[in-house]
């Protein structure tokens, strides 16, 4: 690598223009003549046989172009979103994963509120709403399954057949010999803890618009997908068509938080091909609530082991997750859970076995902080408890347990999702700690806390850890390029939806190639720019699209000083491009790689060499060999009122690794982020379903969001351990703030509450839910003899 | 399908004269209609912000607003904001605090806080709280709202000192 100019500054965000303008183009603001718009007609029942359906009346409706059932779909394939696990993760722990059909549109039977049922195109979306109500669905409603252990029951209803029961996954690994260190600890204790469901919930929804050219069969897709090659790939599968004549882009997004390729993603290209014009569907609020990024829904039955200094032994799980009605993502959720609940802890005797459950609810699928969150709640839930339990200080319980730092890099000896031993190749935890500590002043608080605790106030600080596998996935490539005028083009495969990629992307391709960054420009989200793609999610574009990026400008680099030297009579070996010049060894000026390109770019300038390779333009690829482990401590401080239940945060800090950062603004931007959706997720998120399988928070007032008021200063502390795993040495941080926060917040509410003798075992803390657990609380005190 | 109706509004300073359906949103007007795009639907129930436009000077959820009731009024959206020096500072702002990242939000969030700034003029910038306590219209999934809480001090800070120059 060359010399780091512009990594890891604070460079401004180069796309910031067309959004200070309100000019960013999102899937709803792509225009095309002659479009329809799509509605959906969906499913008011949990569980139901379809008797009938009659679309004659919205058939006839004004302005409508269609109306289309199960009965019209006979040619697609089928969606069997399943995929199992890599092999060398299954031959080494024997998964079962059993796989079933997803209808797109359901024929017989429904088995979710919100299941698409027909869909309406009409001229408008106002006549296609209007006509959507007159689809009439005869249902004779069947008892539905509404939550993981319903699910087990044996008298339960199946709900997919071909799974013979209702169990579609289950994983087990284990560590060392639980039940002996069990058997031998000074201390053993049992714990249920529930994390409910709960949403991703971007602020843009999501939106399809297709395409399709019958004389070059050719279909154009917007979708706000974080994927755009694996939608390209689903669509193709299941329309049948040819991969390369599909082009998916993915324009400007309002955030994701959780991604994948949904029913939508193929039925309007569906519709595109089928009625020969342009569709459109844009989603509503309440539909994006019902239908996407459901996530979380586990219930942890935990024993532990500990000895009298609170250094746990022994640690064994036994994970129910509510899957819903569909597992898209195999074990990606609930094996992150299993892979990431010893977090930054040395825990010898580890057992985990986790079972997805299929239930009459929406599927449960990867949002941020997929399957970690849940696992930093329960790992520091029970430090918490060993803490109390031995009456000592939970720092000091943390303190005791923490990977050392001389034992890195720390094999886990629990296997990733890759089959690749867990490693965490870098980091310093205990100074990670006391930096964490240190911030938010937790010595300090204690003593106010005891002032404050005689006035009767209720005031709580609070730690947790988190760990982060970060770079997961399929490789990311990208070319760089540059023209005769010195522009420099990066088409990467990656997906852009807040994450800067246009600035620090820029930043790694400068200094790789030796330019300015006010000479690049980055393009990506967009199958027709680049064969292969991976796409944004699992915290990876830092990583593997920047080592792309940086890898396609070294070979354009190398290229350049070859062509240079060539028609300079120099010797390749001593020259540099800096600022986008060409130098020798004494700094002078040779040329330029605009002059290279415009010589011999194309092969037929007046420097082109017959034969010679004189594209300035590579492609880059990388992949990571496995995950590498980005990690935090978060410490906050709250309040609790005691008769409202409200809790008021008021300081939080986090300490934090993502190794060699390319942007510290940026990334402060993702951590601080991040946090505030674990503060939304720990006080205020979540999915709420009556017994009859209907979701009652189909809106933002219902499924509350943090707001400006609710986020407390969030101060984010540095420390830059780089990754081994790839040559920038970054590791990726999209997800890590969100991972720790409830954690780090429930502990901090139990802690403020110490005085009632509480015990906290679930997550979100709604302040009708804390009341609950303070007026338990205090009728259990006054029974007491 | 409702008969249509004439009605009048100022739209960034200029007059249009729309035959819209009664039951016609006033964001839906603006976008297919009007085609300012920089009106974003989040949520088409008020809870988030994101179509936030300025209704006779006043900030309003343009998805709460019927078409018709806009008769007769001046309606302001960030693109008729252009150039204003206020929202320059803001935009300016958000900008070197990193104060956006998908950019969803960040129409309303401007529109939001130039009525604000405005209203408050060069005598006295809003504290913290009164900034958070605007912004509590306004969703934002990706920042966290620190940088734009601290973008909106900024430019309530620089767009007074501007005022005071001038």
């Amino acid at each position: 690598m060359t010399a780091r100019k512009t990594f890891g500054k604070p460079i401004l965000r180069r796309e910031d223009g067309r959004f200070l303008k309100g000019k960013g183009v999102y899937v709803p603001d792509v225009r095309l003549p002659g479009t329809a718009e799509a509605v959906v007609v969906r499913s008011p029942h949990a569980h139901a046989l379809i008797r009938d359906i009659d679309v004659s009346e919205a058939a006839a409706a004004p302005g409508v172009v269609a109306v289309i059932t199960a009965r019209d779909l006979t040619d697609t394939g089928v969606y069997r979103p399943y995929h199992k696990s890599p092999p060398a993760f299954a031959d080494l722990l024997q998964p079962l994963e059993k796989g079933h059909d997803v209808p797109l549109l359901a024929a017989e039977r429904v088995r979710r509120v919100g299941e698409p049922v027909a869909l309406v195109v009409a001229e408008n979306r106002y006549l296609a709403e209007d006509a959507a109500g007159l689809v009439r669905v005869d249902y004779e409603p069947l008892e539905p399954v509404l939550d993981a252990e319903a699910g087990l029951r044996s008298d339960a209803p199946v709900i997919h057949e071909e799974l013979g029961d209702n169990v579609q996954s289950r994983v087990r690994v284990e560590v060392g010999e639980p039940e002996v260190a069990m058997a031998a600890a000074d201390h053993t204790a049992a714990f249920r803890f529930t994390i409910r469901r709960q949403i991703g919930s971007p602020l843009g929804t999501r939106a399809v618009l297709a395409r399709f050219d019958p004389e070059e069969g050719c279909l154009a897709v917007w979708s706000a997908t974080q994927m755009q090659h694996l939608a390209r790939k689903v669509i193709g599968g299941i329309l049948r068509l040819a991969e390369d004549r599909i082009r998916v882009v993915c324009p400007d997004m309002g955030g994701s938080f959780g991604g994948g390729v949904y029913y939508e993603d193929i039925l309007i290209p569906y519709l595109a091909r089928r009625l020969g014009r342009p569709v459109c569907w844009t989603e509503d609020r309440r539909e994006n609530l019902v239908n996407a990024r459901h996530a979380r829904d586990q219930i942890h039955d935990v024993e532990v082991g500990f000895d009298d200094r609170g250094r746990v032994t022994v640690l064994r799980d036994r994970i129910l997750v509510d899957m819903g009605i569909a597992n898209f993502y195999g074990l990606v959720v609930p094996y992150n859970t299993i892979s990431h609940l010893k977090s930054q802890y040395r825990i010898d005797n580890y057992e985990a076995e986790a079972t997805c459950v299929i239930t009459n609810k929406t599927p449960n699928a990867p949002a941020r902080g997929a399957g970690r969150v849940t696992a930093a709640f329960v790992i520091e839930r029970v430090l918490e408890r060993v803490a109390r339990r031995l009456d000592l200080d939970p720092a000091e319980v943390r303190r005791i347990n923490l990977i050392p730092s001389d034992a890195m890099p720390f094999d886990t000896g629990v296997p990733y999702r890759d089959g690749k031993p867990s490693v965490y190749d870098s980091g310093d935890f205990p100074a990670q700690l006391e930096m964490a500590l240190e911030g938010i002043g937790y010595h300090d608080f204690r003593a106010r806390q005891a002032r404050l605790r005689a006035e009767g106030r209720y005031v709580g600080i609070g730690i947790a850890a988190h760990m982060e596998g970060t770079g997961f996935g399929p490789p990311e490539s990208a070319i760089v390029r540059v023209d005769g005028t010195g522009a420099v083009t990066i088409l990467s495969g990656s997906n852009n939806h807040g994450q800067s990629h246009e600035t620090t992307l820029a930043q790694v391709c400068a200094d790789a190639l030796g330019v300015d960054i006010e000479t690049i420009s980055l393009r990506d989200g967009d199958t027709a720019l680049i064969r292969h793609g991976g796409g944004t999610f699992a915290s990876r574009t830092a990583v593997t699209g920047s080592m792309a990026v940086a890898r396609a400008a070294a070979e354009l680099r190398q290229r350049a000083i070859e062509i240079a030297a060539r028609l300079h009579g120099l010797d390749a070996r001593g020259l540099t491009v800096v600022g986008g010049v060409i130098r020798d060894g004494s700094g002078a000026p040779i040329t330029t790689l605009a002059e290279v390109a415009r010589r011999a770019g194309d092969g037929t300038g007046d420097g082109a060499s017959p034969g010679e390779d004189a594209r300035l333009e590579a492609i880059g690829s990388f992949a990571s060999p496995t995950v590498t482990w980005a990690s935090g401590t978060h410490a906050v401080t709250l309040e609790v009122d005691r008769d409202t239940g409200n809790v008021r945060l008021e300081r939080y800090v986090i300490a934090h690794d993502a190794g060699n950062i390319i942007n510290p603004a940026v990334v402060e931007g993702q951590i601080v982020g991040g946090v505030v959706h674990g503060i939304g997720n720990a006080l205020s998120e979540e999915a709420v379903y009556d017994d009859a399988g209907n979701l009652l928070t189909g809106s933002f007032t219902d499924y509350r969001l943090p707001r400006a008021i609710d986020v407390p200063p969030i101060e984010v502390l540095h420390q830059e351990f780089p990754s081994a795993l790839n040559e920038l040495g970054i590791k990726g941080c999209g997800e890590g703030g969100t991972v720790g926060a409830p954690a780090a917040i429930v502990n901090a509410v139990e802690d403020a509450l110490r005085p009632l003798d509480l015990r906290i075992t679930e997550m979100p803390l709604q302040p009708e839910k804390l009341l609950r657990y303070i007026h338990e609380a205090e009728t259990e005190s006054s029974e007491l003899p | 399908m409702s008969r249509s109706v004439q009605v009048t509004m100022l739209v960034n300073g200029v007059e249009h004269t729309l035959a819209v359906e009664p039951r016609m949103v006033l964001a839906d007007v603006l976008r297919e209609r009007l085609d300012l795009h920089s009106i974003h639907l989040g949520c088409e129930e008020g809870a988030c912000g994101a179509c936030t436009v300025l209704v006779d000077g006043e900030p309003a959820a343009s998805c709460l607003v019927l078409a018709v009731q806009a008769g007769g009024r001046s309606i302001t959206t960030l693109e008729g904001l252009d150039g204003e020096p206020t929202m320059t500072a803001l935009q300016t702002s958000f900008h070197e605090n990193f104060a956006l990242q998908c950019g969803f939000c960040t129409p309303g969030m401007l529109v939001n806080l130039f009525s604000l700034l405005e209203e408050r003029g060069s005598s006295s910038a809003p504290t913290e709280e009164e900034v958070r306590t605007q912004l509590n219209g306004n969703l934002c999934r990706c920042t966290g709202y620190q940088s734009i809480v601290t973008a909106a001090l900024q430019a309530a800070r620089s767009a007074g000192a501007a005022r005071e120059d001038s």
